[in-house]
């Protein structure tokens, strides 16, 4: 009677200390911004990377969005991070995406795009939405340099075991509505601290129905609740993602693998420290007000008053959103006007969210004043979308169609918020100045992105695609 | 490699909000360096400047009775968010050694541990008070002792904390995690063997 994640890490045990295990971890993915420190520590103590073949590097923080990208970076700092990264992957023998490479992309996205992400592994990066890779049934986690380095040199963590939270969801979801809405619902119910200490499995039959893609964007917030670890148990969906990819076991293998990966699945009887329902056929679009993902309502809600809050340090952090984001209580959410629209990021630039943003955008124009991006999560996403006219559906109602990167998640690169902008967003956190020095995030799905961006407001999608 | 922590009595320095962030502690385009320290200037940018870089003179860091302080207290859920462990060395570089709160995310409690910067996780109403007497008499000391496992706040008030024994260990004697585990070095090589030859999908490697 155990849980999908206790069997994964019983599996992975390789020793133990007092309550601590040594954890083996199966695949690490790499990027420019958390791992020079690592590379630098390991040469520092004269340590060699453990296993290259089990890490993947690609850069996709730092990386402008534009074309000329490959032939030049202005920001001498990125530029240097860059260098620094393909030196380091070049030098231990690290597989690595360059940013020419049609594979490069956000880390999260090219991982499963390769295959390297399969059932029942241990999977890590520098990076706190690792855990969108917990989607295939594997335990996934975002960690720190000093780890990274660690399992650069040891291909192993010491971990103790996390608390098991079960999330189910039930019911269909209505048309429009998606798993970022789902996600968002959680958070709110949960809290933004919620989930630590905790692993989270979501189940039932809502979760059961989704594409891969959008269970990915339900693991990829389990972060925004406080939890390292989003888990989905693999199926027949994920069998068939997985096949035929790069690193997915080859014919020869793949029937014991798939043999394998049924026995994950949590067992009936196994105990859980905290279950969760959602009853996710009365959801509502989502949208948020503040600067905590745990700040979301449905869209046809209100700024909320902080004075009818009653403990007054939640209405103390309340009141300083609101002054952050230039909003009084009571403002109708479809009345906040925006500045700019970003499509893209971990959380929801695959393939299927860019069909579903242009399903919105197809015959219709970004509305006057308004700036709107779309950035594919990967070269493969973007050929993907080229390949179906996504790319012509975006440009012909005026939206930027851009190269493969982080971009304006998290104003790091060129693509970011000037002070007091306002942005409708797919990404996944809405702190202050996430998006850059004083922008202002409402966090929402791509199809609600892409109806702010034609209304030039916050716009309900069900009346705007109507 | 981290530093060894024992005890610390120093000027508390309140931070009366919940959920900071990493994002606040140390914005995204500081995270551009490739070195640890240095990070500093950087620590609660937002919060410490203004849109013209002036210093806003009450946020706490920049009141001069908090000036030099090496203890932070802050609220619930220290240090969401981002993984970024530039968090921690930037909140060393400016010179704090602990923290205090009532809880912190995963990814920053671990991070602090692995750079010998001490989390002290005390009950919501213990680090309340904590603050209020810190805002009431800006400058008074806490001393922080780990060996004792206790806090003593401005008023002779005493707090006592838990702690995991190995991280108290590590903390006390700086010591070198990734030196310890390339101890288990045989089991991790027998681990692999045994691993590749039951799953050996899971050891092929992709071409760069």
């Amino acid at each position: 009677m155990a849980t999908m994640f206790a069997k994964i890490w019983d599996r992975h045990v390789v020793t133990r200390r007092g309550d601590d295990v040594l954890l083996y971890i199966d695949r690490q993915l790499v990027h420019e911004v958390t791992s020079p420190q690592a590379f630098e520590g390991l040469r520092l103590a004269g340590r060699p990377v453990r296993r290259p073949g089990a890490i993947l590097a690609v850069p996709d923080h730092n990386v402008p969005t534009t074309p000329d990208r490959a032939e030049r970076i202005d920001d001498r700092e990125s530029r240097e991070q860059i260098e620094a990264l393909r030196g380091n992957a070049l030098g231990a023998g690290v597989p690595f995406f360059d940013i020419s490479d049609p594979r490069q992309g956000i880390v999260h996205i090219i991982g499963p795009e390769a295959g390297l992400v399969l059932p029942g592994i241990t999977i890590v990066c520098g990076d706190s939405h690792t855990g969108t890779l917990g989607a295939f049934g594997s335990i996934a986690f975002g960690i720190g340099t000093s780890e990274v380095e660690h399992v650069l040199a040891t291909q192993s963590l010491w971990q103790r075991m996390p608390r098991q939270m079960r999330v189910t969801v039930t019911g269909a979801l209505r048309p429009l509505v998606t798993p970022k809405d789902a996600i968002l619902a959680v958070i709110a119910r949960i809290g933004a601290s919620g989930g630590t200490g905790y692993a989270i499995e979501f189940a039932g039959e809502t979760v059961r129905r989704m594409s891969m893609e959008g269970r990915m964007t339900v693991c990829n917030m389990t972060i925004e609740a406080g939890a390292r670890f989003g888990l989905v148990a693999p199926d027949e969906i994920t069998f068939a993602y997985l096949n035929g990819r790069p690193l997915a076991p080859p014919p020869g293998m793949w029937d014991a693998a798939v043999a394998d990966w049924k026995t994950l699945p949590s067992d009936a009887g196994a105990a859980w420290d905290r279950e969760v329902a959602l009853d996710a056929s009365v959801l509502e679009p989502h949208v948020t007000w503040g600067t905590s993902p745990q700040d979301a309502l449905p869209v046809g809600g209100s700024v909320p008053d902080p004075a009818a809050q009653a403990d007054p340090g939640e209405r103390d952090r309340m009141r300083r959103a609101l002054e952050y984001m230039g909003l009084v209580p009571g403002t109708r959410l479809t009345d906040i006007p925006v500045d700019k629209v970003f499509i893209g990021s971990c959380t929801n630039a695959r393939i299927e969210d860019l069909r579903a943003a242009a399903a919105v955008a197809k015959g219709r124009k970004v509305a006057p004043g308004v700036t709107a991006l779309v950035v594919p999560g990967s070269g493969l996403v973007k050929k993907q979308a080229e390949e179906e006219g996504l790319d012509r559906v975006f440009l012909d109602a005026g939206f930027q169609w851009r190269l493969p990167g982080c971009s304006m998640c998290l104003g790091m690169n060129p693509d970011k918020l000037k002070p007091g902008e306002r942005c409708a967003s797919t990404s996944n956190r809405n702190f202050e100045g996430r998006q850059g020095p004083g922008g202002r995030t409402h966090l929402m799905s791509p199809p609600m992105a892409a109806a702010a961006a034609v209304a030039g407001r916050i716009a309900d999608v069900r009346e705007v695609a109507r | 490699m981290r530093e060894k922590f024992t005890s610390l009595s120093t000027v508390g320095v309140p931070m009366d909000r919940r959920n900071v962030d990493t994002d606040a502690i140390i914005p995204a385009r500081y995270l551009k360096t490739i070195k640890r320290t240095g990070l500093g200037e950087g620590l609660f940018f937002a919060w410490r400047y203004d849109a013209d870089g002036r210093e806003r003179p009450d946020f706490p860091l920049n009141r001069p009775s908090f000036r030099g302080g090496r203890v932070l207290v802050a609220g619930e859920n220290f240090g969401c968010g981002s993984s970024r462990e530039h968090a921690v060395w930037a909140l060393m570089d400016f010179g704090f050694r602990a923290v205090i709160a009532p809880s912190y995310s995963d990814i920053f409690h671990n991070n602090c541990l692995k750079n010998g910067m001490l989390p002290v996780t005390l009950p919501a109403a213990e680090v309340r008070a904590l603050i209020d007497a810190l805002l009431a008499a800006p400058g008074s000391r806490v001393e922080v002792d780990l060996p004792g496992q206790t806090v003593k706040g401005p008023k002779g008030d005493v707090h006592r904390f838990s702690i995991d024994a190995f991280a108290k260990t590590c903390l006390l004697e700086g010591l070198d995690e990734i030196a310890l585990t390339l101890k288990s070095s045989p089991e991790i090589d027998r681990y692999e063997r045994e691993r590749k030859a039951a799953t050996p999908w899971l050891f092929r490697d992709l071409r760069g």
